[in-house]
């Protein structure tokens, strides 16, 4: 872990509420090993109001480039002043934090499935399997259309399926009432976004026999295991989802009856 | 560096600054960030004689220039700290003190007991003022009477040196001060977390599980302030002061208002190496208004 200063790359903006900000480290250093699953705190400028930062997981690494990606969704006052940051502008950030997912070793059927700005990760596990030399599918759901982000860059890592809540793209409903997870049978799901979202494909990973972890996006104050203030209660007790997590076995939590 | 130190009782401080409990952690977790040995001293997490889990999520929320927490000192009990804990920190060149909690008398007592002959541990800070406890802490720091009770049983049994850290949440916190400095207090520190609440008008629901917490962060400095200069201006003993400091000209400002030493707190998550950046600021500002010595800031303000 380390406090860096990031310079921006570029900063686009995805749809009504989500920017992509490429950075990369302000002196030139090289950008250390990062697994996917684990985040940065990003320092928010110009808010005295603002005042804790704001934990933001990696969406993308290009080594070549020495780039790393963050998709921000603009909830509130901080992530909107992070994302007004134009490049050439400079990002303070701490990290890599956290865990993150575990890479099989052996090939299977695996799926990735995110909802809403919790796509970000799946992206760069997507790219990690894909480096394996495995090809999973990916299961994104948004509200409508315009809220699933970077169609493109998944699709070149594997099979895309999507749902829309208005049914304006994909299958219409949630993710958890997509076909596909009647039609084929998976070995592993790899599951980020809103709680009951992670929840139902939890349960649904537990019905079927089939090994699940998901990333949690509790709220927390510092990143790194000193606050305890994003706890997740667990089969080992109250653990930091910063630092025990955010990824998180399914079996370790309470959240199946 | 000898400029720097300041005394706190019988110890010696290399520098004032220090890290607040509840936001350091055991100093290791910011081992990445800073070299812990140049830290006048580390206020290590509340801990309590059994192990706490703490209360449910959520347990904190942001509010403007602050933050409040009902974390509920989950940390895993003392045996766990002096036998897992300890050994891991104690060759570390500063300070060791442990913040001690407790829901009665006698656990406040117990808990103390089991530090006493942890020879890198150099002091306590009786904690009588946790706001996120059902039963004691604050209980305990909110009436001179009780105040008192507390910092008379563990004062009987540990011999070095007792820091006892006040409550913001009384009517006049000079008599507190009083009360735990007639009972041989060495030292008290101020102020812990000023109780406060946050509520989601979509939800109609508070945004900790607890309903009420903590509130720390910068919001809180003027009021910190006013407390730490009223508190220097009642007792004998030094002063330990805190609350919302987030660079070296907040640590100034508490040092002028009486303060012997200081802790940093909440901003160490914003910005983790913030304790050497104020160590190094007051140096700065020391060579810049000709001063010697850092003591003769202490209780400096010109009215």
């Amino acid at each position: 872990m380390k406090v860096l200063d990031f310079i921006v790359c570029s900063n686009e903006q995805l749809n009504y509420q989500n920017n992509l900000i490429k950075v990369t480290p302000a002196d030139n250093e090289l950008l250390p090993d990062m697994h996917p699953g684990q985040f940065v705190q990003i320092l928010v400028h110009n808010s005295p109001k603002v005042f804790l930062r704001r934990p933001i997981s990696i969406n993308f690494v290009n080594k070549k480039k020495n780039e790393m990606w963050l998709l921000i969704q603009r909830v509130g006052e901080g992530t909107r002043k992070i994302c007004e940051t134009p490049a050439g502008k400079t990002l303070n950030l701490i990290f890599p934090l956290g865990n993150s997912f575990t890479i099989p070793q052996v090939n299977g059927n695996f799926l990735l499935v995110g909802g809403g700005v919790g796509t970000a990760p799946m992206l760069f596990l997507g790219k990690k399997l894909n480096e394996k030399g495995f090809s999973p599918d990916f299961l994104l759901g948004g509200r409508s259309e315009r809220d699933i982000l970077q169609l493109n860059d998944f699709e070149k890592l594997g099979t895309v399926y999507c749902t829309t809540e208005d049914g304006s793209f994909g299958e219409k409903g949630f993710v958890i009432h997509h076909s596909v997870l009647q039609n084929k049978k998976y070995d592993f799901v790899y599951t980020c976004g809103p709680k009951p979202m992670m929840v139902a494909v939890a349960k649904y990973a537990h019905e079927n026999n089939i090994g699940c972890e998901a990333s949690l996006e509790n709220l927390m104050a510092c990143g790194f295991g000193a606050c305890l203030c994003c706890v997740e209660k667990t089969t080992k007790g109250n653990l930091c989802s910063c630092t025990e997590g955010p990824v998180f076995n399914i079996n370790e939590l309470a959240w199946i009856d | 560096m000898d400029r720097l130190k300041v005394n706190i009782g019988n110890l010696e401080f290399k520098n004032p600054v220090t890290t607040a409990s509840g936001t350091f952690g055991y100093g290791t977790e910011y081992a990445d960030f800073i070299d812990l040995n140049r830290l006048g001293g580390i206020f290590v997490k509340g801990t309590t004689l059994e192990p706490r889990q703490g209360n449910d999520y959520p347990r904190m929320t942001e509010t403007p220039s602050g933050m409040l927490n009902s974390v509920g000192l989950q940390n895993k009990g003392v045996y766990y700290f002096a036998e897992h804990i300890y050994p891991t920190i104690k060759d570390y060149n500063t300070h060791i003190i442990v913040n001690v909690s407790g829901s009665t008398v006698e656990d406040y007592v117990k808990c103390t007991e089991r530090l006493i002959d942890l020879d890198k541990v150099s002091a306590i800070e009786l904690n009588i003022s946790c706001p996120n406890i059902k039963e004691g802490g604050m209980a305990f720091g909110t009436s001179c009477v009780s105040a008192a009770q507390v910092t008379r049983a563990v004062r009987k049994v540990y011999p070095k040196t007792l820091i006892v850290k006040l409550s913001p949440n009384v009517t006049d916190i000079t008599d507190i001060a009083r009360a735990v400095e007639d009972e041989g207090a060495d030292s008290v520190s101020l102020v812990n977390t000023f109780l406060g609440m946050a509520i989601d008008a979509e939800t109609k629901r508070p945004k900790l599980s607890t309903v009420t917490g903590g509130l720390s962060g910068p919001c809180i400095k003027p009021i910190a302030l006013r407390m730490v200069w009223q508190v220097y201006n009642t007792v004998k003993i030094p002063v330990i002061g805190m609350g919302g400091i987030s660079n070296a000209a907040d640590a100034i400002e508490f040092m002028l208002a009486g303060a012997t030493a200081i802790q940093i707190g909440t901003y160490n998550f914003i910005d983790p190496a913030v304790s050497i950046k104020v160590i190094d600021g007051i140096v700065d500002y020391m060579d810049r208004h000709n001063i010697k010595l850092v003591s003769e800031i202490i209780g400096k303000l010109i009215i």
